[in-house]
C-alpha cells in the first residue's frame, strides 16, 4: 500500500492541483504534534508521522526507526520491498477493479508479477544483496495479505529463515484479521496496516458492495457491518498483542470525507499508532466503480486540510506514495523492474547482513548530526512569526542531493520558528529527459511548486533557474549535499534577514 | 457436475482454489479451471457454491454442457 510511482499527470497525484492560498491558509502551527518539536528540537516536528526519540515512546521508536512506511524520518534513509504473493481478495471495494492491482493501494493499471512464496524468498535475498538500505519486506497484495494466509505466512517463514535481520509487515482490509493474530505474533510481524475507510456501516455500504466471509457472500449494509466489526476486533487484538498498527483510509469526497475525522478518533482510541489518510485515485480508465460513476478524488488542498484537522496528538502520515504491491526501493522510487523473476538467477543470493548493519550504524550517526544541525538553525529563528513552504530535490539520505532536472518529485517542507516540517511531496515530470531539456515539463513543475517560496537543489541549469525566478520561486544551490532541515531553516533565516534589511532601507 | 471458469475474465487470483471443499480447482496455463467431475456445487458442504462467492471477477458460471450435480 504504497506509492504511486505512477504515470505522471495521473489524477490524484498529490500536489498537482494545490492552490497556494489554500495551502497557506490551512496550516495552523499548533496542529503540528502539539508542539512536540519543542522537546527534542529537531526532526520531531519535521514530519507528519512523527519522529525522533523525543517524540515517541522508546519502544515504539525502536520499532519504527528503520521502517520507511511507519516513520517519515526513516523514509529518507531506508528502503522497503513488497512481495506480490497474495493475489486473492475477500472483499470488493468500489475503488478497486480486480482485473488490475488495487488502484488505490497499488499503482493502477499495472498487474504485478505474481510470486510463489519460494520465488519471493529468493527475491528478498537478491534485493537485500543489491540494496543495503533494505530494512522491511511487506506483503500488501495485490489482493489482501490475509485472504491468502497460506501463501503469506509461508513467505514470512522463508524470509525469517533466510534473512532474519529483515523486518516483516503486512497490509489487510481486516476482514480475516481476527483469525490470524496468533500467527502474526508467531512470525514476529510487528507492523500491520489495516485499511479502515469507515466506522459506520451506513457509510461503508457506499464503499463496499460485498464481502466473502464464513463461506458466504454478504452484500450492502450487512456486509459493511460485518467488515466494520471484524476490523475493530482485529485492531483491538493487535493492540493487545503489542503489535504496531497503522490505519490507512482512502479519502472519498462526498462519501467519507467528513466521516474520516470520526474514523481517526475511533482508531486512535483503539490503539492505532499512525493514521494515513490517502487520496482516492479515480479514473474511468481504471474500470473501478468509482471511476466509472465519475466519483472524483480529493484535491491536494482538501487532503491536507483533513490531515491537519486530524493531526492532534496522533501521528499522521503524510509521506505515503501508495506504492504498488511489488514495489522495491526507497519510497518514491521503484526498482521492481531490476528484480523481475527472469533476472533473479543472475543476482547473488547469499545472506550477508553486514552491509545492512554497517548502513544502519551509519544512519544512526547521520541522524544525530542532522538533529543537532536542525536544532542549531531553529534556535536562531526563535521568535519569528512567519512561515514558508520550501521544495527540496533529494535522492534520499536526508540531504539536498538531486539535480533539479532529475527530480521526479519534490519534497515540501514548511519552515517556521517551530522548525522544518515535512508536509508532503509533489510529483513532477522530469525537466531533463535523456540529456535534453524538456521545456514542456516546466509549466507543470511551476504549477506543482506554485505555493513554494524556494526550491533547494544540488544544481540547476540556467533556463529553469530564470523561469523559477520569473514565477517568484527562488532557486537555491547554496546547500548542495547538505542536510535538508538545517538548510531549509538556514535559507529561511537569510530570507527573513534580507526582508528586514529591505524594510530598514525603505524606512 | 457443474461450474466452470470463464477464462476470458479470470484474473488468476486463486481465491476460488482456496475455497473449494473438493480441491477441484487447479491452475492451468496461468489461469484457473474446475475439474468437472470433482465439482459438487458445494452441495453437502455449504449453502452456497464457494468459488462463486469468492470470485472477485464474477467469472464462474454454470457449465451447461453437463448435467447439474445430484447429491
Amino acid at each position: 500500500m504504497q506509492s504511486h510511482s505512477a504515470p505522471t499527470g495521473m489524477s490524484g497525484t498529490p500536489g498537482s492541483s494545490v492552490g497556494s492560498g489554500a495551502i497557506r491558509r490551512v496550516i495552523p502551527i499548533a496542529t503540528a504534534q502539539g508542539g512536540a518539536g519543542a522537546g527534542g528540537g529537531c526532526s520531531s516536528s519535521s514530519c507528519g508521522s512523527g519522529d525522533g526519540p523525543a517524540d515517541l515512546p522508546a519502544h515504539i521508536w525502536e520499532k519504527v526507526k528503520d521502517h520507511p512506511c511507519y516513520s517519515s524520518e526513516a523514509h529518507h534513509h531506508f528502503a522497503r520491498m513488497h512481495v506480490a504473493v497474495a493475489p486473492a481478495c475477500n472483499i470488493q471495494c468500489n475503488y478497486c477493479n480486480r482485473k488490475y492491482d488495487c488502484a488505490n493501494e497499488s499503482r493502477p493499471g499495472v498487474v504485478s508479477e505474481k510470486l510463489t512464496p519460494e520465488m519471493a524468498g529468493k527475491k528478498v535475498l537478491a534485493v537485500a544483496a543489491e540494496i543495503p538500505q533494505l530494512s522491511v519486506v511487506g506483503i500488501a497484495g495485490p489482493g489482501d495479505a490475509l485472504a491468502n494466509p497460506a501463501k503469506t505466512f509461508k513467505t514470512f517463514e522463508l524470509i525469517q529463515q533466510t534473512a532474519p535481520d529483515i523486518k516483516l509487515c503486512l497490509s489487510t482490509n481486516g476482514l480475516a484479521l481476527p483469525d490470524h493474530v496468533e500467527t502474526i505474533k508467531k512470525f514476529n510481524v510487528d507492523h500491520v496496516t489495516i485499511t479502515i475507510n469507515m466506522v459506520d456501516p451506513e457509510v461503508g455500504q457506499h464503499i463496499y458492495p460485498w464481502i466473502f466471509h464464513n463461506h458466504k457472500r454478504y452484500h450492502g449494509l450487512e456486509a459493511a457491518k460485518i467488515l466494520h466489526e471484524r476490523q475493530m476486533l482485529g485492531l483491538e487484538m493487535l493492540t493487545a498483542a503489542g503489535i504496531l498498527v497503522k490505519v490507512n483510509s482512502v479519502l472519498i469526497p462526498g462519501i467519507n470525507d467528513h466521516h474520516l475525522k470520526e474514523v481517526n478518533r475511533v482508531v486512535k482510541a483503539k490503539g492505532a499508532f499512525l493514521h494515513n489518510i490517502m487520496p482516492l485515485i479515480s479514473d474511468p480508465a481504471h474500470g473501478t466503480h468509482f471511476g466509472l460513476t465519475g466519483q472524483r478524488g480529493p484535491t491536494a488542498a482538501e487532503l491536507k486540510a483533513l490531515q491537519d484537522e486530524c493531526e492532534g496528538d496522533m501521528k499522521l502520515m503524510r509521506h505515503c506514495r501508495q506504492c504498488r504491491a511489488d514495489a522495491v526501493g526507497m519510497l518514491g522510487e521503484d526498482r521492481s523492474q531490476e528484480f523481475t523473476s527472469d533476472k533473479l538467477d543472475t543476482i547473488a543470493t547469499t545472506y550477508d547482513p553486514t552491509a545492512r548493519q554497517a548502513y544502519r550504524d551509519f544512519v544512526e550517526k547521520e541522524r544525530a548530526d542532522q538533529r543537532a544541525a536542525e536544532a542549531e538553525k531553529k534556535a536562531a529563528l526563535a521568535g519569528a512569526s512567519e512561515k514558508a513552504l520550501v521544495a527540496v530535490a533529494t535522492r534520499g539520505g536526508g540531504r539536498i542531493n538531486q539535480h533539479f532536472g532529475h527530480a521526479s518529485e519534490f519534497q515540501v517542507y514548511e519552515v517556521s520558528a517551530a522548525g522544518a516540517k515535512f508536509v508532503g511531496h509533489r510529483k513532477v515530470e522530469h525537466y531533463c529527459a535523456g540529456g535534453y531539456e524538456e521545456e514542456e515539463a516546466m509549466p507543470s513543475i511551476l504549477d506543482a511548486l506554485q505555493d513554494c517560496a524556494a526550491v533547494l537543489v544540488a544544481k540547476i541549469g540556467h533556463c529553469p533557474m530564470k523561469e523559477l525566478q520569473a514565477a517568484g520561486i527562488e532557486p537555491v544551490q547554496d546547500y548542495a549535499h547538505e542536510y535538508i532541515e538545517a538548510s531549509a531553516l538556514a535559507w529561511f533565516q537569510q530570507r527573513l534577514a534580507r526582508r528586514a534589511e529591505a524594510a530598514s532601507l525603505v524606512a | 457436475m457443474a461450474y466452470k471458469i470463464n477464462a476470458s475474465s479470470c484474473t488468476a487470483c486463486g481465491a476460488c482454489e482456496q475455497e473449494c471443499p473438493n480441491d477441484a480447482i487447479y491452475e492451468k496455463n496461468g489461469l484457473f479451471a474446475i475439474k468437472t467431475d470433482g465439482c459438487t456445487e458445494c452441495i453437502g458442504h455449504y449453502d452456497d457454491p464457494q468459488c462463486l462467492g469468492a470470485c472477485p471477477a464474477d467469472c464462474i458460471v454454470v457449465d451447461k454442457s453437463v448435467p447439474r450435480y445430484q447429491a
